[in-house]
């Protein structure tokens, strides 16, 4: 008589093989967010901004250093996670040249990112003394007077960076799907953290998190048909299973591949707000901190385009002739959009908030190269743009209303801007640079980005893609230099506006990125190098 | 497209059990409203009227139900590796020390900010 219920006697257990080396960045990142959970609840109140700082500070230099440490031992590829020799599970991350280059991108702008959030010489800081407390209640006024400050920025910060850094470098979707959680649960916090305008940003934290969630689904989902389709998870056995050299042979079910290429690319196509998947974005950009939207714009950029390209290009090329189609919709109407509704904009946030939508439109030109060139442009514009993004935010969260008492909140009505050239020469020049950079004006790094993502577009037949990324950047050209005629030649109508002095960390943050945006616009193949060396992805 | 016949006819199954139970729960089902029947279903507390002033919304309830959710998934993880450690081996038990450690670094992360602390 057999049994009814057998219990399989389990294989000898395999450990699984980590390269701890390959993954230190990781682990240092995440080491130093669990560090910095315990000094938020064992420091003393008074020493814990100034340690949560250091924690942050060391942890994400550290986790660079480690990302050196990988560059310069030559960009190996290593794979953490059980071997592959059984399916499902196998080999998560993936550490090649493309997810070092974006993991070293990513590092080094949330550093700056983190300097800019160390700012607390000007009003206090841009985090709110105390998120639990109704805005405009007495017990917020409380907190105000007795000097409160929510360090849970920093542990929330970095275990997003941490989850960012995984994003490009994970190997199968449900990876990918836990690392796009990862970084995005802090972020939907931290956007409702603003010291000032509180509702206008605890409203665009709920307007996040419900679409975020919404998206992720998507994305979930869309995993879930892949299965389906490849039984599998991993990207290299999703390729394999489209070409028909997969393990099952899968014949008649293109209705799951193309169902879940198109959800996945929902959840993707969120995440870098490319139309129409973009109405969050103005709205988070503009109620977020100013210095979190720096971080967001250009960290969850950089990660997310890197996810983006990990999956076209290792899992989905044989089926490219399906979803090309439909991302050259995607891509055309993003830039077109971005830079014509930036034009009606009269806050300034959220004039760069349409500018980072037209941004993830000329982006997506260069990852539909489907190229070798193409990756190598996608790499080098993300560096350069999170670099003038930082900057720029950097800049925005420094324009203040002239109150009575100093300095008041953040001044982003660009009528407000007007005349700033001549009242403070240095931050409007400072902010000419970037919006020349992101208008892609010759010798800005913009420029160079642009050059080389559309120049990997028409060099692949996607002359089309690039020629309306060339008239949309005109477009685009036009409400940058208008923000720059209203700074420097027109005169302030209404209440003025004062530029607040910076702190060390923001000024810090500035210079860098003036530096980075003119030196890649001068001396380009610096970067170009190490990216076209970067640009080949591994499965 | 044969493949997908089936799903079609089962989401239209289920569609039909939808509208079906709801409109026969509309129709003919009797309507006598009380207090209770209006209340949050189960769990929660009340989200309104809130505390006049703009008081604070008290948390403490989803506090307690967020701990029970992480100590929840800890045992998920911890009854399959207590099944089978003796053939885990080493790796295996550092896994699960470091697992256990980072779930107590957010219970002490709880606890020292007062989350534990009904009134």
């Amino acid at each position: 008589m057999t049994p009814l219920l057998s219990v399989p006697v389990a294989a000898d257990f395999v450990a699984p093989t980590v390269d701890y080396v390959a993954v230190l960045p990781m682990l240092i990142v995440f080491g130093a967010a669990i560090v910095a959970v315990l000094v938020e609840a064992f420091a003393p109140r008074a020493s814990r901004f100034s340690i949560q700082v250091g924690v942050a500070l060391v942890g994400l230099i550290a986790a660079l250093g480690a990302v050196g440490k990988l560059i310069v031992d030559g960009t190996r590829v290593e794979t953490a996670g059980i071997p592959a020799a059984d399916g499902t599970l196998a080999a998560s991350i993936v550490i090649d040249g493309p997810a070092i280059f974006l993991q070293g991108t990513i590092l080094a702008l949330s550093i700056l990112a983190v300097l800019t959030m160390t700012e607390r010489s000007t009003d206090g800081g841009a985090f709110t003394p105390q998120a639990s407390a109704v805005p405009g209640s007495p017990g917020e006024g409380a907190a105000r007077r007795v000097g409160l400050v929510q360090s849970e920025v920093f542990p929330l910060m970095l275990f997003s960076v941490g989850g960012m850094l995984m994003f490009p470098a994970s190997n199968d979707l449900l990876t990918m799907f836990v690392a796009l959680e990862v970084f995005s649960l802090p972020l939907y916090l931290l956007c409702g953290l603003a010291r000032r305008r509180r509702l206008l940003s605890q409203e665009a934290s709920l307007k996040y998190f419900l679409l975020g969630a919404f998206s992720s689904a998507f994305f979930l989902y869309g995993a879930a048909l892949l299965y389906g389709f490849a039984e599998s998870v991993r990207l290299a056995d999703i390729a394999a299973a489209i070409t028909g050299t997969g393990r099952p042979a899968v014949v008649g079910q293109d209705g799951l591949l193309l169902l879940g290429i198109a959800l996945l690319a929902v959840g993707l196509l969120f995440k870098v707000g490319a139309a129409p998947f973009h109405i969050w974005t103005p709205d988070v950009y503009q109620g977020a901190p100013t210095p979190v939207t720096g971080f967001m714009a250009a960290c969850t950029k950089v990660a997310a385009f890197g996810a983006m390209l990990r999956v076209v290009y290792v899992a989905l090329p044989g089926a490219r002739w399906d979803f090309m189609p439909a991302l050259w919709g995607v891509a055309i109407l993003t830039m077109v959009v971005g830079s014509v509704i930036a034009i009606v904009q009269t806050d300034v946030k959220r004039m760069l908030a349409y500018s980072s939508i037209a941004h993830a439109g000329f982006l997506m030109t260069g990852v539909l190269a489907i190229d070798k060139i193409g990756i190598s442009g996608v790499l080098f514009y993300l560096f350069v743009y999170g670099f003038t993004t930082i900057g720029a935010f950097a800049l925005v969260s420094l324009v203040r209303d002239a109150g009575e008492d100093g300095v008041g909140g953040e001044a982003t009505h660009l009528s407000q801007w007007a005349g700033l050239g001549k009242r403070h020469p240095m931050a409007a020049g400072a902010f000419t640079l970037f919006l020349l950079a992101m208008a892609g004006i010759p010798l800005t790094s913009g420029f160079m980005g642009k050059y080389a993502v559309f120049s990997a577009a028409v060099s692949n037949g996607a002359w089309v893609l690039a020629l309306i990324g060339v008239l949309a950047s005109a477009v685009a050209a036009f409400f940058y230099v208008r923000v720059i005629v209203l700074m420097y030649f027109s005169e302030p109508s209404g209440s003025a506006s004062v530029v607040a002095t910076p702190g060390v960390g923001t000024l810090f943050a500035i210079l860098l990125s003036v530096v980075v945006t003119i030196v890649l616009g001068i001396a380009p193949t610096v970067l170009f190098g190490p990216a076209e060396a970067a640009s080949l992805f591994l499965p | 497209m044969s493949p997908y016949v089936p799903i079609l006819v089962l989401a239209a199954i289920a569609a039909a059990f939808a509208v079906f139970s709801i409109g026969a729960g509309a129709l003919a089902g009797p309507k006598r409203y009380n207090r209770a029947k209006l209340d949050a279903y189960e769990c929660g507390i009340e989200p309104t009227p809130q505390a006049a002033g703009g008081g604070r919304f008290p948390i403490k309830y989803y506090l307690v139900a967020m701990l029970f959710i992480v100590f929840d998934i800890e045992s998920v993880f911890l009854i399959p590796f207590a099944v089978a450690f003796d053939r885990l081996g080493l790796f295996a038990l550092i896994e699960m020390v470091l697992f256990i450690a980072t779930v107590f670094v957010a219970y002490a992360y709880v606890w020292r900010r007062g989350g534990l602390e009904w009134d």
